[in-house]
């Protein structure tokens, strides 16, 4: 039987593999450096993983990798595809131009021709004009051989997408029916330019996620994996199949602390939890609410660019394994928000170096077991390592406070290698969780992950109703979870918004609804 | 017609007040975004713009009201063409028979505070610091300049194809209804050009200061965001404002009713107000604020929400479960606190017809 999986998830420092077995028990685990060319890190790991555990690789069945690949590429201006940039809604739109919002670097790196063509819709589905064909057949004759993608946005597609679709086709026809064409209904929400913006990142990724994808599914053959299914992570906490990755890269962005909230929930058993994460030099706090992160309210940039992709909320305080302690003046013990970062392992005192840090009053406390020398720590003033060490507790608490979605204590999770710093007991906290594997939480993250389908519309309530309207909604993301691979029998309805829009008669109601399956198996 | 006290709004000063306006807006006047970046882009391509302080404009000057209408919704999605304020105000010139000579906002918001700055860059007119309101309201007659009798009509209406309507009513409220109406037909958003006065006008009866103060606020806003650091008691100070809770939003419910959207906020305190409940009254802006089921804070004072963590101004349509903010009051412009005030937009207007109108600093 083909049934277990390995995860990865490749970080800024580390990447990490781990596998699991047909019931999800954690089997083996690593952690690797991460590389420059990022495949090597990966290979590196999947091999050391899979050499833990005798006959893991003839049960591979699922590969999943949580990957900065598209992050990166974003964040380099490398490597990027050269994008025509289409909008339909002319005469509409004008006062703002494509792009004109971006970075110049960037901007550069990935367009330099963009075109304002009639068409697009009203909010409730008129035309604000007929689609200008014709002016389309032109852009596509003058495009052709002078990009390698095309990225096409209409007013108020998710409304209706039909003028996006055609002046795809119209594309298509000419420039080759492979040839990759982005459209912002498949890409984004309602907010024209955040989507605009979101499908021409998209479209200029397309060669980065077919590279990447590419180059995993031969990591894995090297490995003697075949035939194992491959997905790549999303920054919702659900899976895409490499096919759609290939299609909509850009929502591979940010999976890494989806990943982490995932993996603590998966680690702990834990639906409701808040997640401290805890690195060198910050401590990043997520919400976790029914098994998946609480997603941020504001928009999310991208590189500089504004999208309105949900992202998961965390707020990063400045308190991690680096952080320098210090004694003031008038008596306070302050802890960060600046650290020694990585250097830690040289400059700490418990580590020989002359730089008091957090690790240093968790090893001073006896809360470190295992963690540099400390007889260095020994003659630290106990009432400095007692006034630091509350102080430490007091950064998180307040924090974990502000994640609460109710008055109640609420569990918490620690992971991530700054974890030693928190005591076991926080106030607020019915039960501070600290799970082995911590570490490797992320990859548990990525190898668990479910497979959604979310859409967003406006509906006339009057002339369908509000229950109806939610029905249509929910039976619209069902269909979008099974095109992303979900097992029909357990997709589940997690997420339903409306919001009625103001000043429209009709009971014109945005909806939004996100349905969550488990991995066909 | 230049005054000596002649300032020019450029690149910065339009994004400034793009981000303050979204505070003084009380929760309504839509993502700032959107009219940050179109006034950024009309500013760099058309220069400057002039802006005049009340007591500088000759009392015969001609001025005219430049404002959008419609769903916020509706605007980030349905981006402008930005010609459709100077398509209304040609339209209301035709009806009139003579040009305008400077043009004033009609009110704070994200969009209507920049919306002036369209027809003011292309045309090389002056803008006025004061507006009719010093925050937003919902409704087109919630102006000071209604409060002392000055017509909203005619009234030049068009949307980004060019089409053209005028308008004239016996009474501002009806003004309002004929305008949504049209609004609906037009594709939900478009270009008004109304409220035609003299100098004389404009400087007794419109709230003088707005484009400054929004600036103000805005300055603050963009130093905390580049710096890192938290202005929140610095802009405070300078908006005389009320801290009224912090805390979680626990629930939003909302409907729409007569072409807007109402509802109520709940929230649930943390810091100094834990184990306090909070709840926010809206028709697009908030208009009622209630600390443990007792008024704190009413309209035609303000209602401004923050993020925690940011400080960004959160209205009224991106307020959602989980959103952790800080409620803020404060006082509105003193032409509002008058009887005659009070009647246009007092709580009795809103439909709160049990609660007293106390200023939010003496409650």
């Amino acid at each position: 039987m083909k049934d277990w999986r390995i995860g990865i998830d490749v970080g800024g420092t580390n990447t990490d593999a781990v596998v699991l077995d047909n019931e999800l028990n954690l089997v083996a685990a690593v952690k690797c450096p991460t590389t420059e060319d990022v495949m090597g890190g990966i290979r590196e790991a999947m091999a050391s993983a899979l050499a833990q555990v005798e006959g893991a690789r003839e049960r591979i069945g699922y590969a999943m990798l949580g990957t900065t690949h598209c992050t990166n590429a974003i964040v380099e201006r490398k490597r990027l595809d050269r994008v025509a940039v289409i909008r339909l809604g002319a005469p509409a739109t004008a006062a703002i131009k494509p792009m004109v919002d971006w970075p110049a670097d960037l901007r550069e790196a990935i367009s330099d021709r963009w075109y304002l063509v009639r068409g697009g819709h009203e909010f409730d589905g008129r035309e604000i004009a007929p689609l200008d064909e014709a002016e389309l057949e032109r852009i596509a004759a003058e495009i052709d051989g002078a990009c390698d993608s095309v990225a096409i946005s209409s007013v108020f597609s998710p409304v209706d997408a039909s003028h996006e679709k055609r002046a795809a086709e119209i594309v298509r026809a000419r420039l080759g029916a492979d040839f990759p064409v982005s459209i912002s209904s498949e890409i984004g929400s309602v907010s024209l330019l955040e989507r605009e913006n979101a499908t021409i990142l998209n479209a200029a990724l397309v060669t980065v996620a077919k590279t990447t994808s590419e180059s995993f599914v031969s990591a894995l053959a090297a490995e003697g994996i075949e035939h194992a299914e491959v997905y790549l992570c999303q920054n919702d906490g659900t899976l895409m199949s490499a096919a759609y990755a290939m299609r909509y890269p850009i929502l591979t962005i940010a999976c890494g602390p989806t990943n982490s909230i995932r993996g603590a929930s998966f680690l702990t058993g834990l639906k409701d939890a808040v997640v401290v994460d805890v690195g060198g030099t910050t401590a990043d706090l997520g919400a976790l609410t029914h098994g998946f992160p609480r997603e941020s309210l504001l928009a999310v940039e991208i590189g500089g660019v504004r999208t309105n992709f949900r992202m998961p909320d965390i707020i990063s305080i400045g308190l991690g394994g680096g952080s320098i302690v210090r004694k003031h003046e008038d008596g306070r013990v302050t802890v960060g928000p600046d650290s020694v970062g990585y250097q830690v392992l040289t400059r700490a005192l418990c580590f020989g170096g002359d730089v008091l840090t957090a690790t240093d009053i968790a090893v001073a406390s006896g809360a470190a077991e295992g963690v540099g020398d400390p007889s260095k720590v020994a003659d630290l003033d106990p009432e400095l390592v007692q006034a630091a060490s509350a102080e430490m507790a007091r950064m998180v608490e307040e924090c974990v406070d502000k994640m609460k979605t109710s008055a109640g204590d609420i569990d918490v999770i620690l992971v991530g290698g700054g974890s030693i710093l928190i005591p076991g007991e926080l106030k607020g906290v019915s039960k501070v969780h600290k799970p082995e594997n911590f570490g490797v939480a992320n990859a548990i993250g990525s190898a668990i992950s479910q497979v959604s389908g979310q859409i967003e519309r406006i509906f006339s309530l009057d002339e369908m109703g509000r229950a109806e309207a939610l029905d249509k909604a929910k039976d619209l993301a069902r269909q979008e979870a099974v095109k992303a691979g979900a097992d029909p029998e357990t997709i589940e309805i997690i997420d339903v918004e409306d919001v009625p829009l103001a000043y429209l008669p009709g009971n014109a109601t945005r909806v939004r609804v996100k349905a969550v399956g488990s991995l066909k198996l | 017609m230049v005054g000596c006290g002649m300032r020019k709004l450029g690149v910065q000063a339009v994004e400034d007040i793009a981000r303050g306006a979204a505070v003084l807006a009380s929760g309504g006047g839509g993502d700032p975004y959107l009219g940050m970046v179109v006034a950024r882009q009309t500013v760099e391509e058309f220069g400057a713009i002039e802006l005049l302080e009340l007591d500088e404009v000759p009392d015969d000057a001609r001025i005219a009201v430049s404002m959008g209408l419609g769903a916020p919704t509706v605007l980030v999605e349905k981006v402008p063409r930005g010609t459709e304020p100077e398509f209304a105000l040609e339209a209301l010139e035709d009806a009139c028979g003579y040009r305008f000579d400077m043009l004033l906002p009609s009110e704070a918001g994200g969009w209507n505070s920049l919306h002036p700055m369209l027809p003011a860059a292309r045309r090389g007119l002056p803008l006025l610091d004061g507006d009719g309101m010093g925050r937003a309201f919902p409704e087109l007659q919630m102006v000071t300049w209604s409060v002392f009798g000055q017509s909203a009509s005619p009234i030049g209406v068009a949307d980004e194809r060019g089409n053209k309507m005028l308008i004239e009513t016996d009474d501002n409220k009806r003004a309002e209804d004929l305008c949504r109406g049209a609004t609906v037909m037009m594709g939900g958003n478009i270009s008004l050009a109304c409220y035609g006065m003299t100098g004389a006008q404009a400087k007794a009866n419109s709230v003088a200061g707005t484009y400054t103060l929004c600036e103000e606020v805005g300055a603050l806003l963009r130093y905390a965001r580049t710096n890192r650091v938290d202005a929140y008691d610095k802009i405070m100070e300078c908006l005389g404002a009320v801290e009224l809770f912090r805390g979680k939003v626990q629930d939003v419910e909302r409907r729409t009713t007569g072409g807007f959207a109402r509802g109520v906020a709940a929230l649930e305190g943390f810091d100094a107000y834990r184990g306090s409940s909070f709840t926010m009254e809206f028709q697009n802006e908030f208009l009622m604020a209630k600390r443990d089921g007792a008024p704190v804070c009413t309209a035609p004072d303000l209602i401004a929400a923050f993020d925690v963590e940011t400080l960004t101004p959160i209205t009224g349509e991106a307020l959602k479960y989980g959103c952790r903010v800080m409620i803020v009051g404060i006082p509105c412009a003193p032409q509002w606190r008058t009887p005659e005030g009070l009647a246009v937009v007092g709580p009795q207007a809103f439909g709160y017809g049990d609660v007293p109108y106390i200023p939010v600093e003496q409650r």
